[in-house]
C-alpha cells in the first residue's frame, strides 16, 4: 500500500497514534460531540431531584425519615459534621481504609486461586471431572450462609470477613475462567497442534490467552461479588469498614453516615470495576482492537 | 517443470524440504455417532495424492470432505483402513502435513508476524535474524509486509488467507491441505486467491491436496480431480485435467475446460441429487415445480 498522504481536506490529519494524555484529551474532545455527556449530566441530575424531591421538597411520608440530597452533601463535605462523618475526619478515610485493604486481600486470593483452577478445569476432563460436582454444589450456598461456620474457623474480625470475600469471588473467577476456556474455537487448537506444539506449548499459547476475555469478565463481576459479601460479612463481623460504618450508624440512629456510607460504597466499587476492566484491556490489545473496528 | 523444482529446493531453507510427497489413502472408512443410530461419513475410499501434483477433491457440501482432510491432517483416525505419508502411515498431527482451514484459523491474539513465526518458533527449526527474514520474505511475497504487526481481525478475508498461507508455507511442509479455504471471500477475491495461489504452486510444485464444493474452481485449480460421492462418500470418479500451465482464468471458456465441466456436472449433479431426493419434501417441491412450469 503506497503512503502518499492525499491533500484533499485542509485539516491537517493526525497519521500518528496519540498516547497517554493527548490522547484522553482527544477522546474528551470526540466525546463531547456526541450526545453520551450531556445525557450523562442530565441523567444525574434527573434522578438527584427525584431524590430530593421524595425526601426533602414533598417530604413524602415513607422519606420522613430518610437523610435527602442537600443534608447529605452538605454534611459529606462539612468540617465539622453533626454525626460524626465527613471527607475531613479520619474515621471516615479508616473505614474507605479498611475495606480496601480487605477487598484487595480477597480478591487478589480469589485470582490467584480461581483463574489456575478454572484454566486446569477447562483444559483437562479429568480435573473437570473430579471438581466440577463439588464446586458447582457449594457454589449456590449464599454467603450469608457461610458466616456462622467463618466465625467458627476463623479467630478474629478480619480473617473470617477477607475469607468470605474471597469465597464468593472465587466462584465467579473460577467459573468464569473455565468457560472462557470452554469457549475457544477448536480450530486454534488444531492449528496449534498442525504446528508442532507440545501440550504445554498449547496452554501457554492457546488456553491461557484464549481464556482471557472471558477472565476478565469474570473479574469485573468478581470484584462487586467480592464488595458485596464484604459488606454483609463486615456487618455480622467487623470492627470497621463501611459495611460496619453502614449498620453501626444505623443501630446508633444517626442516618446521614449510613447513607454516605452507601454512597461511598457504591464510588469505591464502581473504582476497582473500571480498575480490573482497565488492566484487563492492556493485556488484550488484539481483543480491544477488534471491538473497535466494530465500532465499539 | 523440473527446473522450477530445482530452483525452489536450493531456495528452501530447511534440510530435507520434501516437496514430492505421496499420500496413498487405502479403504479409509469413518463413521460418527452411537452404535444405534451411526452415520457412514466415508466408506471403503481408497485414493492417491499424486506427488507434486495439484489434487483438488470436489464433492456436494456435506459429502464428507472436512472429515477427509481430518483424517489426513492427522486429527481424526480412521475406524478402517489406513493413510499412508510416503510410505509412513499417519498417527497424528504434525507439521509435515499443514491444513489451511476453512474458516481462518489465524491466532486471534497474536499478530500477523507472530502467526508465521509460531511454529518454527516453537520447534526450534529456525530462531534470530534467520526466522525473521524467513517470515518477512513470506510476508513480502503474500503481500502482507505492512501489515505485518497488526491483528488477524484487523485484516480483510482475504488477507487473512494470505497470511495463512505464509503461515503455512514457513514449515516447509510436505503437503499442503487447503479445506476450501477461499470460501466466504466475495467473488472477485476468491478469483483473485485462486491465481495468486496458482503462482505460488506452479512456482515449485509442492504436493497439494485442495478440498472444494466449486467446480469451476476445482477445474481452474487442479491437475486431477477427484469426484466424491455423497454421503457415505468414496471416490466416485478420477478426472485428469489436462489444461496448460500457467494457467490463467480465460483458460476456463476454452472448449477443453467446459468438457471436464460437463463431465464432472454430470455426476456431482447425480450425487446432489441423492441428497434431494431422500428428503421428505422434495416430492412436493417436485410436484409443485411441475405445476409452475406448466
Amino acid at each position: 500500500m503506497a503512503t502518499t498522504t492525499v491533500t484533499t481536506n485542509e485539516v491537517p490529519q493526525r497519521r500518528v497514534a496519540p498516547t497517554g494524555l493527548a490522547l484522553a484529551w482527544h477522546r474528551f474532545k470526540k466525546s463531547l460531540r456526541s450526545p453520551t455527556p450531556y445525557l450523562t449530566v442530565f441523567g444525574i441530575f434527573l434522578w438527584f431531584f427525584t431524590y430530593w424531591l421524595l425526601c426533602e421538597g414533598l417530604q413524602l411520608p415513607r422519606f420522613v425519615k430518610i437523610p435527602g440530597p442537600v443534608t447529605i452533601i452538605s454534611e459529606w463535605f462539612s468540617t465539622n459534621p453533626s454525626q460524626g462523618i465527613s471527607i475531613f475526619t479520619p474515621e471516615y478515610y479508616h473505614h474507605i481504609a479498611v475495606s480496601c485493604r480487605r477487598i484487595a486481600i480477597a480478591f487478589f486470593l480469589a485470582t490467584a486461586i480461581g483463574v489456575p483452577l478454572g484454566l486446569l478445569m477447562g483444559w483437562s476432563r479429568a480435573f473437570h471431572d473430579y471438581t466440577f460436582p463439588i464446586l458447582e454444589t457449594l457454589r449456590p450456598i449464599p454467603i450469608l450462609a457461610w458466616v456462622p461456620l467463618a466465625i467458627l474457623m476463623f479467630q478474629g474480625y478480619e480473617t473470617p470477613v477477607i475469607f468470605l470475600a474471597t469465597l464468593a469471588s472465587l466462584f465467579v473467577t473460577t467459573l468464569n475462567t473455565m468457560l472462557g476456556v470452554q469457549s475457544i474455537d477448536e480450530a486454534y487448537f488444531r492449528a496449534a497442534g498442525c504446528l508442532g506444539s507440545s501440550k504445554w506449548d498449547v496452554f501457554k499459547h492457546v488456553v491461557v490467552p484464549g481464556a482471557l476475555p472471558y477472565i476478565f469478565t469474570g473479574l469485573q463481576i468478581s470484584i462487586g461479588v467480592a464488595w458485596f459479601s464484604l459488606v454483609a460479612a463486615e456487618m455480622v463481623s467487623g470492627d470497621y469498614g463501611l459495611g460496619y460504618l453502614i449498620l453501626s450508624s444505623y443501630v446508633n440512629g444517626v442516618t446521614v453516615p449510613m447513607v454516605i456510607g452507601m454512597l461511598t460504597l457504591g464510588f469505591v466499587g464502581w473504582f476497582t470495576s473500571v480498575l480490573v476492566r482497565m488492566i484487563g484491556d492492556r493485556l488484550m490489545q488484539w481483543h480491544v482492537r477488534a471491538l473497535a473496528l466494530q465500532g465499539r | 517443470m523440473q527446473k522450477a523444482v530445482e530452483m525452489s529446493r536450493s531456495e528452501g531453507h530447511a534440510a530435507g524440504a520434501d516437496l514430492q510427497s505421496r499420500v496413498l489413502l487405502e479403504g479409509v472408512s469413518k463413521s460418527y455417532g452411537e452404535e444405534w443410530e451411526r452415520q457412514d461419513v466415508i466408506v471403503d475410499l481408497t485414493a492417491e495424492i499424486t506427488p507434486g501434483e495439484l489434487t483438488v477433491i470436489v464433492g456436494p457440501s456435506g459429502c464428507g470432505k472436512t472429515t477427509l482432510v481430518n483424517l489426513i491432517a492427522g486429527f481424526e483416525t480412521p475406524d478402517k483402513g489406513r493413510i499412508l505419508l510416503n510410505g509412513e502411515p499417519v498417527t497424528g498431527p504434525g507439521h509435515d502435513r499443514m491444513v489451511v482451514f476453512q474458516e481462518t484459523a489465524l491466532i486471534p491474539w497474536q499478530t500477523t508476524y507472530e502467526n508465521v513465526v509460531f511454529g518454527p518458533k516453537l520447534r526450534g527449526d529456525l530462531s534470530g535474524k534467520e526466522l525473521q527474514d524467513e517470515a518477512e520474505r513470506l510476508l513480502n511475497k503474500v503481500g502482507l509486509r505492512e501489515f505485518m504487526h497488526k491483528y488477524p481481525l484487523q485484516l480483510s478475508g482475504g488477507m487473512q488467507r494470505r497470511a495463512e498461507l505464509a503461515r503455512a508455507l514457513i514449515n516447509q511442509p510436505k503437503l499442503m491441505i487447503m479445506d476450501e479455504p477461499f470460501r466466504g471471500l466475495d467473488a472477485m477475491s476468491r478469483g483473485l486467491m485462486q491465481e495468486f495461489f496458482l503462482r505460488l504452486f506452479e512456482e515449485n510444485r509442492r504436493t497439494n491436496l485442495f478440498v472444494t464444493s466449486e467446480i469451476d474452481e476445482a477445474i481452474f485449480l487442479a491437475d486431477r480431480l477427484i469426484l466424491l460421492a455423497n454421503r457415505p462418500s468414496f471416490v466416485r470418479k478420477v478426472i485428469d485435467v489436462k489444461l496448460p500451465r500457467p494457467r490463467h482464468y480465460s483458460m476456463l471458456s476454452s472448449p477443453e475446460a467446459y468438457a471436464y465441466k460437463r463431465e464432472a456436472m454430470a455426476i456431482l449433479h447425480e450425487e446432489a441429487m441423492k441428497n434431494f431426493k431422500s428428503t421428505a419434501t422434495s416430492k412436493d417441491f417436485i410436484d409443485a415445480y411441475s405445476k409452475r412450469a406448466d
